[in-house]
C-alpha cells in the first residue's frame, strides 16, 4: 500500500517541480524527459533509432516511425503515446488515440486543442483533491503502522501467554493422567465386591418372587375350585367345567364331553388334590367367572413404563445437542443421565408398582454400603477423566490457533475468533477471519456459508493482502461459493463493502491496521510537498 | 443476491417440470419430431404419385395482373382455386386457397412491403391437356398441365422448376366440427347456404365424394401433458417442387447446421417454428428461434428461390438425387399447418438477382447506426451501476474500444421491462451520461412477456386496452417466464404496435436516453409451461389462432419496438434493436443474433453456415454470442471467438449468469493483447463494413456471402462454409480449430489474385491455400482488383473515429486495375435518406491512375475526414507520384515502395474524402 502510495507522491512532487518548469519549449505531447531528443530544426532519428526524418515531420499528423515516436502530440501513430504535464496535478501519459477524440482526458485539457470539445482545467482542484486524500491516505497509513506495532506487540505476547499456557496444561494434563490410571484402579476395585454382593441381592429376591408367585396360584387354584364346584359336593364334573368355553382345546367353539373329559384327565369328576395338575393345564386360558379379560402379562406395564421414562426425558437434551454440537461436547446431563438408569425402577417409583408384583426389597445394608463405595470411586473417576479431556481440548485449540498463519509478525492474530459484519440493503455479510464468511438475508431466511478460510491469496509481493475463504455452499447449477477478501490499511477494523462480480464468487473489502506498510519517509515526502 | 435468484430458479424448477428437464442439454423429447406432429406425419405419410388434383381448364381466367383456375380433388371434390401472378423482375407467384372455406383462412400480412407488382401474362397456346404461358422474352414459359395437375416453368427446352410434380398437393379443407354440425346447420343459417351452395358445385360434377374419415389428431392433439383443442379441426397445407439439374439448396434458417441442406430422407424434415430451445444441438434439422421459409437453389447456370409466405408451424423435406435421364435433382416439399399455399418462385438467374428479387418482396437490411457495426460487450448481467462504470473504464485501462455495454433481465425492477432495479440501477441516467461523456452508447433488455402485477403500469395498462393475447375461452392468456405468471401483448394488432411504440418515449421509459436502445429476447414467444416452450395453439389473437402467427410473433415485436425508437427521437434517429425471433422482413428492424450458443468449438464453427443462411434469406446483421452463452470458454477458445467474431457482422461478447466473468483483459497479458488486436481490426474495418450496409439497403446483397455468390460457377465453392466474403472484396478463414497449427482456405477465382491483408502477401486464384497459424493469425484475405478504405486510428469508441482520416488499400488485380467505393454519413440519422445527406464516392485505379469521382452527385455532405495514406498491393515502383485536384491544383506526392512486398506507399496525399482527385504514377 505504502509503496504505491509513496510513487504517487513522488509523482506528483515531481508534477509541481515540470508545472514550475512547463515554459521550457517542446513538441506538443513530449515529456520533458525526452526533450533532448526533439532538436528544432534538426533531423528527428525515432526513437526506436529505425529511421530518420526531417524535424518538419514531427507532430505532422502522419506516422513515419514505427514506434510512434515522431507524432507525440497526434493521433497518427496506432502505438503512441502523448505526455500531459498537467501543471498543478500529476502528469500522464496517454494513448495517442486519445488525442482530439472529443473527450477531456487530460486535467489540463491539452489532448483536446483541435476536437471542439469544451474542457475545463480541473488540474488545480485535482491536485487539492488528491493532495488532500493523500494527507488522509498518509495519516491513516501512519496512525495504523502504530497500531500496527501494538497488535504485533499484543499478539507476541498472546503468542507468549499461549505457549505458556500450553506447557502449563502439557503438565496438568500429565498429572491428570496418572490421576485417570489411579482412579480406574480404585474403581475396578471397589466394583467387584458391588458387583457380587447385587448379584447375590438379585438372586435371593428372585428366589422369594418365585415362592410368592407359587403361593399366588395355590389362591387361584382354590378360588377357581370353589368357582367350579356348582354343586359345592367337592368335585369339578364335566358339566361344571363345560361353560368354559375359552378352555376349548381345538378351538371350535364347542366344548365336548369328551374335550372336557380329556382337560379332567380322563375322569369325570376331580376332587382339589387331583385339580392340581388338572389347574395346570388350563389356568393360562382359564377365565374367572367374575372378570372377562385374562389378566394381563405381569411384564408388559413395567417396560412401558420404562420407555416413558426414557422418551419423556430424552428430547429436549437431543434437541439441546443437536444446535451446538460443535461447542458441546462434553455433556454433563446425559451421563447424569445414565447414572440414574442404573439405579432399580424400584427404589424411585414403588407406589406405580402393580399390586400384584412385588417390588424388589432394599439391598441390605452391607451391599448398599458396597454399592455406594463403588459408585464414589465412579464418581471420582468419571470427573477426572473429565478434566482431562477438557484439557485435551483447550490444547488441541491452543495448539491450533499457534500453527495458524497470522503475518510475518502474527499482526493479523487479533482477528482470530472475531467477526464483523455489514449490512447492506438485503443482506447481513458476516466475516470471521480464519474461520469464515456467510450471509444472512436481513428479513428472514437461513444463512449462507459463503466460504471457510481457504488461505492468503495474495500475489507473490504481498501475500498477506488477499484471504480466500472457499468451498461455502454449494450454489444451483454453479460452484460452491467462495470469498475473495481484500485487505487495506486502515485505522478500524472493518468490512467496507460487498459485492458478487460473478455468481457466487463474493469480493468483500475489509480494512485492517494489520497491513499498513511503514510509512518510510513519508513525512520528508509530505514535508518536501508542502513547502514547494 | 446469488441466494435470491439462486431460490428464484429452484422455485421455478419446482413449478416447472418442463425448466428442470432441460437443465443440461437440449431435452429433444421437449420438441416435437414429424411424427409427434399430427399434420406432419398425415401429411409425410402421403407418398409421390399420382396427383388427386385436376385443372378445371374451362374455368380458366386471364386478367391482365394474373391468372385463375380452379383445381378438382378427384377424391373428396373439394375444389380450391390457383391463383398465378407473373412478378416484376422474374418472379412467379402462386397462390392456393380454398374456393368456397367454410371460414377464411390466413393470409400473412405486414411481410411483403407492397403488393408486388404484376406483368402482363399472355396465353401462348391451349388445349384441353395444357395451357402455356408466356413469361417474357422468347423462350420463357409457364406450362399448366390439366390432369393430373402441374406447373413446370421452362426456359426454351429446359425445365427450371415443376410444382406438383410428384403430386404431393395436398389441402386439408376446412371443415365443420361432426359434434357440433346440425347444431351449427340450424343455428345458422347463411353458413348453411354456403354448405349447400358448395355440395351442389360438388354435384355439379356429376360424381360421388369419397366421405372422409377422421384420422387421429385432427380435432386434437396432446403432446406431453399439452392439449391442443384445434378447434377448426385439420387445416394443413403441402406442395411439393422438383428442381432438375440442382445438387445443392441452401436457406430455410434458423437451424444449426451446415450451409448446404441436407437429404432429409429418412429422417425428420427441417422445421419452421419458432422455438426457445435450451442448449441446442449442431447438426440438427430441429427448430430454432426464428424462421424464414425461403430456400435458395443453386447450380453453375442458375440461382432460384423460393419464398413459402406462411407462418404456421413448417416443415421442409429436401431429398436429393437422380431425376430423369440421370440429370441430378432436387426435390423440396413443404408442409404447414394452417393458411394458404402462397409461393413465390424467384427465377434469378444470377444469385444477385435472386437477392434482388427477394428484397423486393420483403424489402432489404436496415441501415443500422456505424456504431451498432463495432464492438457490443453483454454479460447477463452487470450487476449495478458501479459494475457498467468498472467495466467500462477497464476497456480504457487496457485500451480496448468498445462502443455498446448491454443491460440484461437482471437490471429490472422484477424483470418488470421498462423499469430499473432501484437498488442497483438507482440513477440510469448519470449512467448513461457516463457513457455518453466517453461517446459510448448501451442497450437494456425489453422482453415480450409482462409480468402479471397490478401495480405495474405496462401490465395494467395493456389490460385494460385488451391488448393481450387471449387464451381459447377468451380470458387474458398467461404463462410462466421470468418474471413468473405473464401476459403475452398481442403484437400482431397494430394498436397495440403503435401503444408499445410510444412507451419508448424519452417520457415513458424513465431514465431512457438517446444513447440507449433495445434487445428483443424471448419473443418466439418463450412460454416457460407452454407446450414445446412456447404458445399454446390455439390461443387468440382477435380472430385468429397463435397456430396461425406464430412465426410472426417475434417479427412484429422488432418491428413495434424499431418503430418506437424511431418516434422518441422525432423520425430523426436510425434505431438498432436486436432480436432472437425473426421472419421473412425481420431485416427492415434490425439485428439478429443465433441464440443461446455454448462455449465449444463446435459451436464457433456453426457461427459462421448460421449467419451465412441468415444472409442469403435477407437478414444480413447477424452474430453469435463470442465466446458462447453457456458454459466458459478456455482463453484459445475465446481469443479465436474474438477474432472470427471481428469479421462477422453483429459482434457481441455475452455470457451466461452462472459463468465466471470474461471481460477481455482477465486472461493475462498475452489473450488481452491478442482479443485488442482482433477488436482494433474490426475497428479499422468500420468505413468498409459500413459501405457494406450500405449496399445491403440499397440491393439486399448479404454482407457476409458464401463464396459461391461471388463464384456461382466454381463447383468448389458450392458447399464450402469453413470461410466466407464480407462483401465482394475480403475472405474471411477464421481459425477455428483447438491448438491449430494451420488452416486450408480456398482461394477462388481463376486467373484472380488474393493479398494477405497483414503480410500483403499476394496468392493466385482458385487453389486450396495452407496457411500456417498462430495464436495472432486471423487469416484475411483481400481481392485483387479492390480498393478497400480503411480508419487505421483506432480510439475508443467508432463515434470517436467521425473524422480520422482514411487509408486506402488498392489492391491490384493481374491487369493492374483496381476499384471500390466509399460511403460517408452522419452515421447515425436518415438524414442520408431524407436530405440526402452523404457522400458516395468511386475510387478506380487504372492505367496507373487512382481516382475518386462522385456516385452521387446530388447529394452531399460535410465530412472532414482526408486521406492521409494510400497504400498499392502488388504495385510497381513509380519515378514519380503526383495529385491532380479539382481546382486544378497539382503536386507531388511523397511515396515509398517496397520491393519485398511489392506494396507502394503514398505519404499523406492529404485531399478531403469528400472531392474528386486523382494520383497519377510515373
Amino acid at each position: 500500500m505504502s509503496c504505491a502510495l509513496l510513487l504517487l507522491l513522488m509523482s506528483w512532487a515531481l508534477a509541481m517541480r515540470t508545472g514550475a518548469a512547463v515554459e521550457i519549449q517542446r513538441p506538443r505531447g513530449v515529456p520533458l524527459s525526452k526533450r533532448q531528443f526533439y532538436e528544432e530544426n534538426k533531423p528527428f532519428t525515432c526513437l526506436d533509432g529505425f529511421s530518420t526524418i526531417s524535424f518538419d515531420r514531427v507532430n505532422d499528423d502522419y506516422c513515419d516511425c514505427r514506434d510512434g515516436s515522431d507524432e507525440p502530440g497526434t493521433a497518427a501513430c496506432p502505438n503512441g503515446s502523448f505526455h500531459c504535464t498537467n501543471a498543478g496535478f500529476r502528469p500522464a501519459f496517454i494513448p495517442s488515440s486519445r488525442i482530439n477524440d472529443g473527450i477531456c482526458d487530460c486535467c489540463d485539457t491539452t489532448d483536446e486543442y483541435n476536437s471542439g470539445a469544451t474542457c475545463q482545467n480541473t488540474c488545480r482542484e485535482m491536485g487539492r483533491k488528491e493532495r488532500e486524500s493523500l494527507q488522509i491516505m498518509a495519516e491513516i497509513t501512519k496512525e495504523g503502522f502504530m497500531l500496527k506495532q501494538q497488535l504485533i506487540h499484543e499478539a507476541k505476547r498472546g503468542q507468549e501467554d499461549k505457549q505458556g499456557k500450553l506447557t502449563e496444561l502439557q503438565g496438568s494434563k500429565k498429572d491428570l493422567e496418572e490421576k485417570v490410571e489411579a482412579l480406574r484402579t480404585v474403581k475396578e476395585t471397589a466394583e467387584d465386591p458391588e458387583k457380587e454382593a447385587k448379584e447375590r441381592h438379585l438372586k435371593a429376591w428372585g428366589e422369594q418372587k418365585e415362592l410368592i408367585r407359587m403361593e399366588k396360584d395355590k389362591t387361584r387354584m382354590a378360588e377357581a375350585f370353589l368357582e367350579l364346584d356348582d354343586d359345592a359336593d367337592g368335585y369339578v364334573s364335566v358339566a361344571e367345567l363345560q361353560s368354559h368355553l375359552e378352555l376349548d382345546p381345538d378351538s371350535d367353539g364347542s366344548l365336548t364331553e369328551t374335550e372336557t373329559q380329556g382337560l379332567l384327565g380322563g375322569a369325570d369328576k376331580v376332587d382339589t388334590s387331583t385339580f392340581e395338575t388338572v389347574w395346570s393345564g388350563i389356568k393360562d386360558k382359564y377365565l374367572s367367572e367374575g372378570q372377562s379379560d385374562p389378566p394381563a402379562p405381569v411384564e408388559t406395564p413395567q417396560e412401558e413404563e420404562t420407555r416413558d421414562f426414557v422418551s419423556d426425558h430424552y428430547p429436549e437434551d437431543y434437541a439441546g445437542e443437536e444446535e451446538d454440537v460443535e461447542e458441546d461436547e462434553e455433556d454433563d446431563d446425559h451421563e447424569e443421565e445414565e447414572e440414574e438408569e442404573k439405579v432399580p425402577p424400584t427404589v424411585q417409583t414403588p407406589e406405580k408398582r402393580a399390586d400384584d408384583e412385588v417390588s424388589m426389597p432394599p439391598y441390605d445394608t452391607e451391599t448398599q454400603s458396597l454399592i455406594d463405595a463403588a459408585q464414589k470411586a465412579r464418581d471420582d473417576f468419571d470427573e477426572v477423566e473429565r478434566a482431562l479431556r477438557e484439557v485435551d481440548d483447550q490444547m488441541k485449540n491452543l495448539e491450533k490457533e499457534i500453527g495458524f498463519d497470522f503475518g510475518p509478525s502474527a499482526e493479523f492474530a487479533y482477528l482470530y475468533s472475531q467477526c464483523y459484519e455489514l449490512s447492506t440493503s438485503e443482506y447481513i455479510y458476516r466475516l470471521c477471519p480464519f474461520n469464515r464468511v456467510s450471509q444472512k438475508p436481513k428479513f428472514g431466511g437461513s444463512e449462507t456459508n459463503l466460504g471457510l478460510w481457504g488461505q492468503w491469496a495474495g500475489p507473490e509481493d504481498s501475500l498477506y493482502s488477499v484471504m480466500k475463504y472457499d468451498h461455502g455452499q454449494g450454489c444451483w447449477q454453479g460452484p460452491n461459493r467462495s470469498t475473495t477478501v481484500k485487505l487495506t490499511c486502515g485505522k478500524e477494523t472493518v468490512v467496507t463493502s460487498t459485492s458478487e462480480p460473478s455468481r457466487c464468487e463474493y469480493l468483500m473489502e475489509f480494512t485492517t491496521p494489520a497491513v499498513c506498510q511503514e510509512p518510510a519517509s513519508l513525512d520528508e515526502v509530505l514535508q518536501g510537498h508542502t513547502e514547494l | 443476491m446469488a441466494n435470491f435468484i439462486e431460490r428464484m430458479c429452484l422455485y421455478l424448477v419446482l413449478v416447472l417440470s418442463v425448466f428442470l428437464s432441460i437443465i443440461q442439454a437440449v431435452d429433444r423429447s421437449n420438441f416435437k419430431t414429424c411424427d409427434q406432429s399430427a399434420f406432419c406425419s398425415r401429411q409425410r405419410a402421403m407418398k409421390p404419385g399420382q396427383s388427386s388434383y385436376r385443372a378445371l381448364l374451362e374455368t380458366l381466367e386471364l386478367s391482365d395482373s394474373h391468372l385463375t383456375v380452379q383445381l378438382l380433388n378427384n377424391n373428396n371434390k373439394v375444389l380450391l382455386l390457383l391463383e398465378l401472378y407473373r412478378l416484376q423482375g422474374n418472379m412467379t407467384r402462386v397462390k392456393i386457397n380454398e374456393l368456397k372455406p367454410v371460414k377464411p383462412r390466413y393470409e400473412v400480412p405486414d411481410v411483403l412491403i407492397t403488393d408486388p407488382p404484376t406483368e402482363l401474362m399472355s396465353v401462348v397456346a391451349q388445349d384441353e391437356h395444357r395451357v402455356v404461358l408466356s413469361l417474357g422474352g422468347e423462350d420463357w414459359r409457364l406450362i399448366l398441365s390439366a390432369q393430373p395437375f402441374r406447373l413446370d416453368i421452362m426456359e426454351g427446352p429446359q425445365v427450371l422448376l415443376s410444382l406438383n410434380s410428384r403430386g404431393l398437393l395436398a389441402f386439408e379443407q376446412l371443415r365443420i366440427r361432426k359434434d357440433t354440425k346440425s347444431q351449427t346447420d340450424t343455428k345458422e343459417a347463411g353458413e348453411k347456404e354456403d354448405t349447400e351452395k358448395h355440395d351442389k358445385e360438388k354435384v355439379s360434377e356429376g360424381e360421388e365424394a369419397e366421405e372422409e374419415v377422421d384420422q387421429p389428431g385432427m380435432w386434437e392433439e396432446t403432446f406431453k401433458t399439452h392439449a391442443d383443442t384445434k378447434p377448426n379441426g385439420p387445416s394443413s397445407i403441402s406442395l411439393d417442387f422438383s428442381l432438375p439439374g440442382v445438387e445443392h439448396v441452401y436457406g430455410i434458417p434458423e437451424h444449426a447446421d451446415g450451409l448446404r441442406l441436407k437429404n432429409t430422407d429418412g429422417g425428420d424434415p427441417y422445421r419452421l417454428y419458432n422455438l426457445d430451445v435450451f442448449q441446442y444441438e449442431l447438426f440438427n434439422p430441429m427448430a430454432l428461434y426464428g424462421a424464414v421459409p425461403v430456400l435458395l437453389s443453386h447450380n453453375t447456370h442458375r440461382t432460384m428461390g423460393l419464398f413459402w409466405l406462411n407462418a404456421a408451424e413448417t416443415w421442409v423435406d429436401v431429398s436429393s438425387g437422380q431425376g430423369s435421364s440421370e440429370v441430378p435433382q432436387t426435390d423440396v416439399r413443404w408442409i404447414s399447418e394452417s393458411g394458404i399455399i402462397d409461393v413465390f418462385i424467384m427465377l434469378g438467374p444470377r444469385p444477385n438477382d435472386v437477392f434482388t428479387q427477394y428484397a423486393s418482396l420483403t424489402g432489404t437490411q436496415a441501415f443500422p447506426p456505424l456504431s451498432s457495426l463495432a464492438y457490443h460487450q453483454c454479460r447477463w448481467n452487470y450487476n449495478d451501476q458501479e459494475d457498467v462504470s468498472a467495466v467500462d473504464q477497464g476497456f480504457d485501462e487496457h485500451d480496448i474500444p468498445y462502443d455498446f455495454i448491454w443491460l440484461d433481465i437482471e437490471h429490472t425492477d422484477g424483470k418488470r421491462y421498462f423499469t430499473w432495479d432501484n437498488n442497483k440501477f438507482p440513477q440510469p441516467k448519470d449512467m448513461l451520461q457516463g457513457l455518453l461523456d466517453k461517446r459510448r452508447k448501451m442497450v437494456t433488455i425489453v422482453d415480450p412477456h409482462i409480468k402479471v402485477d397490478s401495480s405495474y403500469k405496462i401490465h395494467t395498462e395493456i389490460r385494460s386496452r385488451g391488448y393481450y393475447i387471449k387464451n381459447k375461452d377468451g380470458g387474458d392468456y398467461e404463462g410462466w417466464c421470468w418474471p413468473g405468471n405473464a401476459g403475452y401483448p398481442d403484437f400482431t394488432n397494430p394498436e397495440m404496435r403503435k401503444w408499445w411504440a410510444s412507451m419508448f418515449a424519452y417520457g415513458q421509459y424513465e431514465g431512457s436516453m438517446e444513447n440507449l436502445y433495445t434487445w428483443n429476447d424471448m419473443n418466439e414467444p418463450s412460454v416457460f409451461n407452454g407446450p414445446e416452450v412456447t404458445m399454446h395453439k390455439d390461443a387468440l389473437h382477435g380472430p385468429w389462432e397463435h397456430r396461425d402467427v406464430h412465426n410472426l410473433y417475434g417479427f412484429y415485436v422488432q418491428m413495434a419496438t424499431a418503430e418506437g425508437q424511431i418516434q422518441r427521437s422525432g423520425g430523426l434517429e436510425r434505431p438498432f434493436v436486436l432480436t432472437r425471433a425473426f421472419f421473412a422482413g425481420s431485416q427492415r428492424y434490425g439485428a439478429v443474433w443465433t441464440g443461446d450458443n455454448a462455449a465449444e468449438w463446435g459451436h464457433l464453427k456453426m457461427s459462421i453456415p448460421m449467419c451465412l443462411s441468415l444472409g442469403l434469406v435477407g437478414i444480413s446483421f447477424c452474430g453469435a454470442d463470442v465466446g458462447g452463452f453457456f458454459k466458459t470458454p478456455s482463453a484459445e477458445l475465446l481469443v479465436r471467438w474474438y477474432q472470427a467474431g471481428a469479421y462477422q457482422p453483429f459482434f457481441r461478447a455475452h455470457a451466461h449468469l452462472d459463468t465466471p466473468r470474461r471481460e477481455p483483459w482477465l486472461f493475462g497479458p498475452d489473450n488481452t493483447a491478442l482479443i485488442r488486436e482482433a477488436v482494433r481490426q474490426r475497428y479499422t474495418l468500420l468505413p468498409y463494413w459500413y459501405l457494406q450496409f450500405y449496399h445491403a439497403q440499397r440491393t439486399g446483397q448479404p454482407v457476409m456471402r458464401p463464396l459461391w455468390v461471388e463464384y456461382p460457377e466454381d463447383i468448389a465453392t458450392f458447399s464450402i462454409d469453413d470461410e466466407f466474403l464480407i462483401g465482394r472484396d475480403l475472405l474471411v478463414h477464421p481459425v477455428t480449430d483447438e491448438r491449430s497449427s494451420g488452416v486450408t482456405a480456398y482461394l477462388p477465382g481463376n486467373g484472380e489474385v488474393w493479398y494477405d491483408v497483414h503480410t500483403f502477401q499476394r496468392h493466385d486464384g482458385a487453389q486450396n491455400l495452407s496457411i500456417p497459424v498462430t495464436m495472432s493469425s486471423i487469416p484475411v484475405f483481400q481481392r485483387g482488383g479492390s480498393i478497400i478504405c480503411r480508419k487505421n486510428r483506432v480510439r475508443r469508441s467508432s463515434s470517436c473515429m467521425e473524422n480520422d482520416p482514411y487509408t486506402l488499400y488498392v489492391a491490384l488485380d493481374s491487369q493492374g486495375n483496381a476499384e471500390g467505393e466509399l460511403y460517408i454519413d452522419d452515421g447515425h440519422t436518415f438524414k442520408h435518406e431524407t436530405d440526402k445527406q452523404f457522400i458516395h464516392r468511386r475510387l478506380s485505379f487504372t492505367a496507373n491512375s487512382l481516382s475518386s469521382s462522385d456516385l452521387s452527385p446530388d447529394s452531399q455532405f460535410p465530412s472532414a475526414s482526408w486521406v492521409e495514406q494510400v497504400n498499392i498491393l502488388g504495385a510497381q515502383k513509380p519515378d514519380a507520384v503526383t495529385l491532380t485536384t479539382t481546382d486544378g491544383g497539382e503536386s507531388s506526392v511523397e511515396f515509398a515502395f517496397d520491393p519485398d512486398t511489392a506494396v507502394l506507399t503514398l505519404r499523406k496525399p492529404g485531399m478531403n474524402a469528400g472531392v474528386n482527385w486523382t494520383l497519377h504514377l510515373r
